[in-house]
């Protein structure tokens, strides 16, 4: 494929739980992300959901290398090039880092008080080498204007911004290296819902002017699905399901993906809310279960499930999931609502 | 300026005129200006605002719960119904006086948002439930565990006689979540605050917390006031709805009300900005603005500078009154003030 920008062959990120005697060595391994494939095709946004502890994060943090892969290829694709992210030294990675950047979750932890608005946008830069003097100084406006962030406010520090300017502060930072792909860690979540709106006007004003590639990781299913072209939903470290935003919402084909869509509150008061009760928690990932990783809590578990490992496949076109029965199951998607008209 | 036509003898809570303000050294913060509210027995009580609205302060002064520097005006008045069937001024109570302490825990309930602080870190679960039974309720001790492992059981904890013993840490979040529940219910309190209790879980541990206390209202015939930011949830739980906006209520009405046929202009915008599932890849439209500081607080209406129907030379001179549109709906803006009914 000619327009993948990133292709993510069965990332493994094992943390190593110590004992806790001197020298006991490693003992165990969180396997927080335990072989997850996929790609993301330039321009395009994709986003990954799932509940806490399901290794989103980590996804997202090793593919820049911010979190040391364990096994598995991230494989990026620049001017013609393909480059394995995992095999390259530090002093390459160096180099590299100008394409892809990361928009944090929290904008009042994630700027340093101590340095100005117009210092804290030019660092990557500076970091990184690519601009001197009056350039940077050039970049900055632009970035700054870009995320309609007043001029001025480039000698302020970040103390003087309200939440939603922080984050345009944050996203000012990120786009200044002109990158390729950029990770969004629910980087809208924090925010009032007015400041939200913007925030996501803006990405998408920004990806559809310059062509970025997002992968857009939050927790807020209607926020992922209004940004999102595709999305895929992770469960104890693997995927299960990547289709579609509307396909995935609507027609979901595995029976976790449909427990979270029932679950979304909806802004009706005549549409009730059913959720899908999943049994019990969240396992461990130091000892994940056997066969399918969800039959500890899927309602529609047979004997198969547990000793069986589903397959990755292509049930539709474009829409992959793994359970071995996603052909039979008749899923129920989120709801459309009727149309609710807010004047 | 309450609806006239409300039935008062269904209260269990009345606020009045309610103002509270922070003295700091940039000066004297006005959170709440002004406002009224009540809850009705046995109902829920939404509260939708974003940050700054002073929806927290608003609900946390019924229980006098305000930081030091907190001032609650004079004026204001804060009729709670109690247990006795006697009704109280709980802004005339002293600051952690006896009464007021009885009250707290004993009849008034407060969760809140963070499940993961809201615990003491060194006490076991069941040893923080007990405490709150032994100090409002006349049992021994063995008679107080029974009433947590009961509580806890009931809000669907697993082996709750192993969870007991356990320490906070040794729980998820979810599971926190209904620990704390279990420890606001273990008085039968007749209100129930309840501050943001599911913004930091995930859905699908949103929806049950959502549908136990649901389960639990229908069962101890509380009355619940529940705060949040998210239109969705206060769509699914709430019969009423009151929308703050920089310390004031802005619009209120039942649920369907709010929701079908918002008529102040923020409420509209709000309901407009957020993302939803059939509008999938739609533009969504922002507030223009950022909510202003509450120490420049806008004279006249407080959303007028951010607002797309302003009218120049009313919203930004004084404040609308309120503009009745039925029995149940009442809005505070000037575009609908001369159809009173």
């Amino acid at each position: 494929m000619s327009d993948t920008l990133l292709e993510i062959k069965d990332l493994k990120v094992h943390f190593p739980i110590r004992s806790k005697k001197l020298f006991g060595g490693v003992t165990q391994y969180v396997k927080a992300v335990d072989g997850v494939s996929f790609r993301i095709e330039k321009g395009e946004t994709l986003g990954l959901v799932g509940e806490s502890g399901s290794g989103k994060t980590t996804v997202g943090r090793s593919i820049l290398r911010a979190i040391e892969p364990t096994e598995g290829k991230i494989v990026f694709n620049v001017d013609g090039e393909a480059f394995d992210l995992s095999k390259l030294t530090d002093k390459e990675l160096r180099g590299f880092r100008k394409h892809m950047q990361l928009i944090f979750q929290d904008p009042y932890s994630s700027l340093n008080p101590r340095m100005t608005v117009r210092d804290i946008i030019a660092e990557p830069l500076v970091a990184q080498k690519l601009a001197k003097g009056g350039e940077v100084d050039e970049r900055v406006r632009e970035a700054a204007a870009l995320c309609k962030l007043n001029l001025e406010f480039l000698r302020r520090f970040p103390h003087a911004f309200s939440g939603g300017q922080r984050q345009r502060i944050g996203i000012a930072r990120a786009l200044i290296s002109r990158p390729q792909f950029i990770v969004c860690d629910e980087s809208v979540s924090a925010l009032d819902v007015s400041i939200q709106a913007e925030i996501l006007n803006l990405l998408m004003d920004l990806q559809k002017e310059f062509g970025f590639t997002f992968l857009f990781i939050a927790h807020d299913l209607s926020v992922v699905a209004h940004i999102s072209k595709r999305v895929a939903v992770m469960y104890l470290g693997q995927l299960v399901e990547l289709a579609p935003t509307k396909d995935l919402f609507y027609t979901p084909k595995h029976p976790y993906t449909e427990a979270l869509m029932s679950a979304i509150p909806e802004v009706n008061p005549d549409q009730e809310m059913n959720p899908v009760h999943l049994a019990g928690e969240i396992p461990s990932p130091i000892n994940p279960p056997s066969g399918c990783r969800f039959h500890t809590r899927c309602p529609y578990t047979k004997d198969m499930c547990k000793t069986d490992i589903p397959k990755w496949k292509e049930i539709e076109d474009n829409h992959f999931v793994s359970c071995h029965f996603a052909n039979t199951l008749t899923l129920k998607g989120a709801e459309i609502p009727t149309s609710v008209d807010a004047n | 300026m309450a609806n006239p036509k409300q039935n008062t003898d269904d209260n269990l809570l009345e606020v009045k005129n309610l103002k509270i303000s922070f003295k700091t050294d940039e000066g004297i913060i006005t959170a709440v200006d002004g406002i009224d509210f009540s809850v009705k027995r046995g109902q829920t009580l939404g509260i939708v605002g974003e940050s700054g609205s002073g929806k927290s302060v608003s609900t946390w002064s019924i229980m006098r719960l305000l930081p030091k520097n907190s001032i609650i005006d004079k004026n204001s008045s804060i009729k709670f119904q109690r247990k006795s069937g006697k009704v109280v001024e709980m802004t005339k109570f002293k600051k952690n006086g006896r009464e007021l302490r009885k009250i707290r825990g004993g009849e008034v309930a407060l969760i809140f948002q963070e499940p993961m602080s809201s615990f003491s870190p060194v006490y076991t679960i069941g040893n923080q439930i007990m405490e709150a039974v032994l100090h409002h309720r006349d049992v021994t001790k063995k008679e107080a565990e029974e009433i947590a492992v009961d509580m806890l059981d009931r809000v669907g904890i697993s082996n709750p006689r192993q969870r007991f013993k356990q320490y906070p840490y040794e729980l998820s979040g979810g599971m926190r979540q209904r620990a704390m529940i279990a420890v606001a219910l273990s008085m039968n309190p007749s209100l129930l605050i309840a501050d943001e209790p599911t913004t930091s879980l995930d859905v699908t541990i949103q929806a049950q917390i959502l549908e136990l206390m649901n389960e639990l209202q229908e069962d101890l015939g509380m009355s619940i006031i529940f705060i949040t930011h998210n239109l969705g949830v206060i769509a699914q739980v709430a019969d009423e709805i009151n929308v703050m906006y920089l310390g004031k209520i802005v619009e209120r009405g039942t649920t369907k009300d709010i929701i079908h046929e918002p008529k102040h202009p923020y409420t509209q915008a709000l309901l407009k900005a957020i993302p939803r599932l059939d509008r999938i890849g739609e533009r969504l439209t922002a507030i223009r603005g950022d909510i202003p500081s509450p120490l420049s607080r806008p004279t006249g209406c407080p959303f007028y500078t951010r607002c797309g129907k302003v009218i120049p030379g009313v919203c930004d001179v004084k404040m609308p009154e309120s503009t009745h549109l039925s029995d149940t709906h009442t809005v505070y803006c000037f575009l609908h003030e001369e159809k009173d009914v």
